[in-house]
């Protein structure tokens, strides 16, 4: 009953929030099924729902009627709490503090049937909602699991459904989906039920098929496994091949903004994630290869004028050589001064960038344009659905060479540097050169990254390589899960690729951001798709088996 | 000549100077020990050999070569080798990852696999948790595979500091019955020690430490018996 009060109000207290800095009314521009439920209400259904769900988790004992009493109350209490806000607000203006609580946010939340009305209806609708998530909390795993990933794929495909309707509208067959499935805004009714029965029953069918066909596949013989690992690789390249004349201009961009991340990603998770060395200026980096290749291929400054893959080179060594340079001063910081000694850096490359000073061979305030594209044989990548075969090539470099540092000797190097230096260097590991090669490396990889950056946007700007920059790659890697190659991608397609794609949003989209990293770190501190070596510190418990032995037995041991 | 030889090494922390001219050599196939109190100087006179702290005077010589122009990992590669204070083992790591880790030096895959054998035979309890996280080990575990650990790199001198440090007194004796299987095998061994007790049972030869200088260097029988050794270090009257 105390839980149930606890989670009630802390779930209260977040959708009034949600309420208050506009998000709910913002966000119920756009319906999910269209006329029924709004993505503003959806937001709020989703914060009862979980409230309920984690009321009835912390139920103590097992008595049904008292998990459902408790997820029902704890509903009831956020409804009320949004109530609440009903009520106040339509008794004092509480616009002079809140810009957003407006007559129309209160319109939405009494869903347009007045204050008095509407305050039973929300009390309800909350109450309906954790009694809900607690009867979901009841019911087998089964059933739980399909359900979340049909109602999951309802509300992803309403909330990208500017997305999915032009590309869908670009293949002439597909184009007939968009008139079953979408209305101008939001899901059709026909749709959303089609699409949940459909979800279902695919889910339900790999929820109890699914491990046959997994240990199927397993008790093949190696070689027609490795056929049909081979054909899934192809496909995979195919997919990637064609992606950009699949998806359009829009989703093309996202894409490359993506993979620019994913490279930044990889190489700082040489530094960090391999190698452990907390390094907050990697923007240096990015921007030391943008500008080396401006300098190296623009007219406007009038040095030189290679050509993009002339200038390449020498854009890599320079990030191995500032790599080198930086790491040399703070070989012997550790944790904390290392972040701050590194932040330092970032800063110190973008004020130099950014003087006057240097104004003649940087650009200044201004930057440098005209930086010609890159091009093979006439073919140029101009746009981003050429830019993004450059990017796709990049990424595929780097992950391969990700790969075999990680199994190498230096590899392993990093691995002991980032688990204990003192013994890294009693084992016999150099910890200098093991040290100035991860941020060389990283840096290397950075500068790859800054070349394609400038040459796709085709001028160099101080302020694109501010220390943002730097910590979303951090988090990236921190989402994703520390020294995961795979990890470093989705954590770039969740913190990066997302909110592109819910630019309208971008208001909160800081906020969401920050919101994302507390829940991780609450519910999946190793990142979404861990490397083993993390996964063992948080799940130890599983793989620690007779621990507690008397020490007696050693001797007999 | 001895195997390893330290010749009035002084080494500073900033200011501060904690070894005074200390000298002290190892034959080979012995175990010396090095007994003092808190702050004597004894894990600085390890950290010193090992590389991690450099001397302003004195010379350390292994085999006649100088030691002290060599950096930590360089010393290693040249057969000097500690098992660190504390054992700061890689928790995050298997057992056998942290045994393959203290191989790192070795670049001959076959004699890290024979180190390896070795290891396990020494302690058949690594064996059997070869797979499990080194950081969910017991303090006794953990001593074994930190030693292990340092095996690994086919130490010519293994400088253990501490090896006895928090351990419950039955886990200690455990950990003396394999210095002495190890002296049995042949190895050198230099052994920091503060349970002087055991320290001087195992030992051919102790040196006592106070305030950064050698004060008493003699076998450790008679310094069983010295009675200022006796009245600090053994606590008899």
């Amino acid at each position: 009953m105390r839980q149930a009060l606890k989670v009630g109000l802390i779930g209260g207290i977040v959708a009034v929030l949600l309420s208050l800095i506009g998000m709910v009314e913002a966000f119920s521009q756009r319906d999910i099924i269209a006329r029924v439920i709004s993505m503003g209400h959806t937001l709020l259904v989703i914060v009862a729902l979980f409230m309920g769900y984690l009321a009835a988790k912390r139920t103590p004992g097992k008595g049904s009627l008292r998990v459902l009493a408790n997820s029902f109350i704890s509903g009831l209490i956020v409804g009320g709490l949004v109530s609440l806000l009903v009520i106040v607000g339509s008794l004092i203006n509480l616009r002079k503090v809140f810009v957003n609580a407006m007559p129309v946010l209160y319109e939405l939340l009494t869903f347009k049937q007045g204050t008095q009305i509407g305050v039973f209806l929300l009390l309800g609708a909350g109450a309906l909602s954790g009694a809900l998530a607690g009867l979901f909390f009841l019911s087998p795993k089964l059933l739980r699991r399909v359900l979340l990933i049909s109602l999951g794929s309802i509300v992803s495909v309403g909330v990208l459904q500017d997305l999915l309707r032009p590309t869908f509208a670009l293949w002439g067959p597909l184009a007939i989906i968009n008139e079953w499935l979408f209305t101008a805004n939001g899901l059709t009714i026909r749709g959303a039920i089609g699409l949940f029965i459909m979800i279902t029953a695919a889910s339900l069918f790999w929820s109890t098929k699914g491990e046959t066909i997994q240990t199927g596949f397993r008790n093949l013989p190696t070689a027609p496994q490795r056929i049909l690992k081979i054909t899934g690789i192809l496909a995979l390249v195919f997919i990637l091949l064609i992606l950009p004349q699949v998806l359009g201009l829009f989703l093309s961009e996202v894409f490359t903004i993506v993979g620019l991340y994913v490279l930044l990603g990889l190489g700082l998770n040489i530094v960090v994630g391999y190698a452990g060395l907390l390094d907050l200026g990697y923007v240096a980096f990015f921007a030391i290869g943008s500008y080396t290749i401006a300098i190296l291929t623009s007219p406007e400054l009038g040095f030189f004028s290679l050509t993009f893959w002339e200038a390449l080179p020498f854009v890599i060594v320079m990030g191995v050589i500032s790599g080198v340079l930086l790491g040399t001063p703070v070989l012997k910081m550790r944790g904390d001064y290392l972040a701050i000694a590194t932040l330092g850096f970032g800063e110190i490359i973008r004020i130099l960038v950014l003087s006057d000073f240097l104004r003649p061979w940087l650009g200044g305030a201004q930057g440098i344009g005209k930086i010609p594209k890159a091009s093979i044989l006439g073919y140029e990548f101009a746009g981003p659905q050429q830019i993004y075969y450059l990017i796709l090539a990049g990424c595929l470099l780097v992950i391969f060479i990700s790969l075999r540092l990680r199994d190498s000797r230096l590899g392993r190097a990093w691995m002991a540097v980032r688990e204990d230096e003192d013994v890294a260097q009693a084992m016999g590991i150099n910890l200098v050169a093991t040290k100035l090669l991860a941020f060389a490396t990283g840096a290397g990889f950075s500068a790859l990254s800054g070349a394609i950056f400038a040459s796709k946007l085709g001028s160099v700007y101080p302020h694109s390589f501010n220390v943002m920059i730097s910590i979303n790659i951090v988090c990236v890697i921190i989402v994703g899960g520390m020294g995961s190659i795979p990890g470093v991608i989705v954590g770039a397609i969740a913190l990066v690729g997302l909110p592109e794609l819910l630019r309208e949003f971008a208001e909160y989209r800081l906020f969401v951001y920050g919101a994302a990293l507390v829940a991780m770190m609450l519910l999946r501190p190793e990142g979404l798709w861990p490397e083993a070596v993390h996964r063992r510190e948080f799940h130890e418990e599983k793989e620690n088996q007779a621990e507690s032995e008397s020490p007696l037995k050693l001797k007999s041991g | 000549m001895a195997l390893l030889e330290i010749e009035n090494i002084h080494t500073y922390y900033g200011h501060i100077h904690a070894l005074k001219g200390v000298s002290l050599d190892v034959d080979k196939g012995e175990i010396v020990t090095l007994i003092g109190a808190n702050g004597a100087g004894k894990s600085t006179m390890l950290k010193t050999t090992s590389g991690l702290l450099r001397p302003r005077q004195g010379s350390i010589h292994l085999e006649g070569e100088d030691l002290t122009c060599y950096r930590p990992h360089q010393i290693v590669a040249k057969g000097v080798v500690q098992v660190p204070e504390g054992r700061r083992i890689f928790g995050r790591l298997t057992v056998r990852e942290n045994l393959e880790m203290g191989a790192f030096a070795i670049p001959d895959a076959g004699l890290i696999q024979s180190n390896l054998e070795r290891v396990y035979n020494l302690f058949p309890r690594l064996r059997e948790r070869q797979k499990q996280v080194g950081g969910t080990l017991s303090g006794g575990e953990q001593q074994m595979l930190a030693t292990g650990r340092a095996l690994m790199a086919n130490p010519s001198v293994l400088l253990m500091d501490e090896p006895s440090m928090g351990l419950a007194p039955v886990l200690v004796d455990i950990i003396f019955d394999t210095i002495r299987q190890l002296h049995a095998d042949g190895t050198t061994i230099l052994l920091v020690e503060q349970n002087a007790r055991m320290a001087l049972q195992v030992a051919s030869r102790g040196y006592v430490l106070q305030s950064g200088t050698v004060v008493l260097s003699d076998s450790a029988e008679n310094l069983r018996r010295n009675e200022m050794v006796r009245q600090a270090y053994l606590g008899e009257s």
